[in-house]
């Protein structure tokens, strides 16, 4: 897997195998998650891959209602809306992502800085199917 | 490398005029553009020979998307007559045409032009609201858009970062709702032109003749939280949360600094201008400001040489009641986390020390995209000019206005300061 190009296009070939990966600036260490191809902090363009823990919690998020075509097919309406939110990774980067397992009819009850976990969503059907990065949140139990 | 800024040949406002905002089945780009270039063409008071033109700028978004209809910079210089006079077409999202504004100011400073004419286009309503809706996220982060974000669901996570941060709530968006919509009534180019208070009165009155049951709202908040009359689009953001969809144009007549006098006795001048880029939900340095609205601020005032407090009135880009939050902390009016304060406290109403969006802003207003940035500029025209009649800023001696526009989810902000000398 090291030697898989930086490349959003092999990120989402990682989310297809369950692993979550970012890629680490070999000279400043800066941890970039979806992975960047130079480092945006020193701008060296040495990078390797990492997987990340995909533990973290959440920043930011809304409860959509009204969603972009793809979502509707999926089922998501006014009266079933679906969250989607910032997520900052243990490892530092944020992320955004859907939140699964949270109850988008009543947003009062997400809160920021609950712990989540990353999982993968199937989203699509054939030859649109697709790994999509979420988080859920971590049961305490 | 951090050097301040400065116009190499200084740069005049002589002219404006915009079409009406609105949802127009009937009119195309060229016929909104034609409206606003006559009515610029009657604004300049000493009159403008169009053939002394030298170039156009025209900030369009998406024309493309919503129209099917690109290169519209070719297309109005034909339609305006001024072939075979260069025009140039610039895209910035939602900033298309304080983009376009810019590329004015540096064509004429450098001293390349004396005339230009900029502004911006945008022709939306043609389309049904879910292609519009895609159209818009066209300027999108990539990674928001795999994450399921629509531009409302964006600026709702942005709203939650903010509240969690410093324990402001809906309440205190509702506030920035009902100043734009008691501003808008005075504005006779807005789109929507009716006050919470008047919509909800009407809606109980129809109740009434209808025989159905009658709401209760006991006030303009109370009707803004019923989840049947304003409902959650992007939670924390409802309908009236939410700028409409509008077709319209705006332009505006720059010319060289000593040339002014030629056109009119009482131009404006370009003090300061700022321009940023930011970055999306996943990369940005925090979530509770906009980067490129405080980047373009610091910009602009370095060059102006002015400071928050010197600007008298602005107009800021409130394509949702929580960017006009934001925005109104990161030009530095409010300190972060006051801004909602300030607000509640009818700071930026008509009447405050400061006052926000006296146009009704891009909620009651209208936001054709690539219009807006122009359209901003012109009520700060209007305003210096003592020409915004009921909604004029009760400010002695108004002298300095500013416009801050946004393009996308921040990717691209502006501030430009105007001033009356
Ligand atoms: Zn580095």
């Amino acid at each position: 897997m090291a030697d898989r190009p930086i490349s959003d296009y092999q990120f989402e070939r990682f989310l297809d195998e369950d692993k979550l990966m970012g890629a680490r600036c070999v000279g400043c260490g800066a941890l970039f998650v979806p992975p960047r191809a130079i480092c945006t902090k020193c701008h060296r363009s040495e990078m390797e891959w990492v997987e990340t823990t995909g533990e973290g919690h959440l920043v930011a998020f809304t409860c959509i209602a009204i969603g972009p075509p793809a979502m509707i097919e999926e089922g998501y309406d006014r009266n079933n809306p679906y969250c989607s939110g910032a997520v900052e990774l243990t490892e530092g980067p944020r992320v955004v992502a859907r939140i699964e397992g949270v109850d988008t009819l009543h947003p009062e009850t997400i809160k920021i800085g609950m712990p989540v976990k990353v999982m993968f969503l199937q989203q699509g059907a054939g030859e649109s199917r697709k790994t999509v990065l979420g988080f859920t949140p971590v049961d305490k139990n | 490398m951090n050097k301040q800024r400065k116009l190499g040949r200084g740069v005049a406002m002589v002219g404006a005029g915009m079409s009406g905002f609105n949802m127009f089945k009937d009119r195309d780009s060229k016929d909104l553009f034609t409206e606003a270039f006559v009515e610029m063409n009657a604004s300049v008071d000493k009159g403008l020979d169009p053939n002394d033109i030298d170039a156009l700028y025209i900030g369009n978004f998406t024309n493309d998307f919503f129209a099917h209809q690109s290169h519209w910079g070719a297309i109005l210089s034909d339609s305006l007559g001024l072939v075979p006079k260069p025009a140039t077409r610039i895209e910035g999202a939602c900033a298309s045409s304080a983009l376009a504004f810019r590329e004015g100011v540096f064509a004429i400073a450098s001293g390349f032009y004396d005339v230009v004419l900029v502004g911006g286009v945008e022709d939306m309503s043609k389309e049904s609201t879910e292609t519009v809706a895609e159209g818009l996220a066209l300027a999108a982060i990539p990674y928001e858009r795999k994450a399921g974000f629509t531009f409302p669901g964006v600026f709702g996570a942005i709203a939650t970062a903010y509240f969690e941060r410093y324990g402001a709530s809906r309440e205190h968006l509702m506030d920035i709702t009902i100043k734009s919509h008691d501003n808008a009534p005075l504005n006779p180019k807005a789109q929507y032109k009716t006050t919470i208070r008047d919509i909800t009165r009407s809606k109980i009155k129809r109740a009434k003749e209808k025989g159905s049951a009658v709401p209760d709202w006991s006030d303009e908040k109370d009707f803004l939280r019923d989840p049947i009359a304003n409902p959650a689009i992007a939670w924390p953001m409802h309908l009236f949360d939410c700028c409409p969809i509008s077709d319209g144009a705006a332009c505006l007549l720059l010319v060289g600094e000593e040339l002014a006098k030629h056109f009119t006795d009482d131009p404006l001048y370009v003090a300061g201008i700022g321009q940023a880029s930011g970055r999306g939900l996943n990369t940005a340095e925090d979530l509770t400001y906009f980067e490129a609205t405080r980047y373009a601020a610091k910009e602009a005032y370095e060059m102006s040489g002015l400071t928050p407090t010197d600007i008298q009135f602005a107009e800021v880009h409130d394509c949702f009641s929580i960017a006009e939050l934001l925005h109104i902390e990161d030009l530095g009016f409010f300190k972060p986390g006051e801004g909602y304060k300030a607000v509640a406290d009818g700071l930026t109403r008509l009447d405050g020390e400061k006052p926000i969006n006296t146009s009704g802003g891009l909620k009651c207003k209208g936001h054709p995209v690539g219009a807006t940035g122009a359209a901003q500029l012109i009520e700060v025209w209007e305003q210096l000019r003592n020409k915004a009649g009921d909604r004029g800023v009760p400010i002695e001696d108004l002298r300095i206005g500013a416009a801050h526009n946004l393009g996308g989810t921040g990717g691209t902000c502006t501030f430009t300061i105007l001033e009356r000398r």
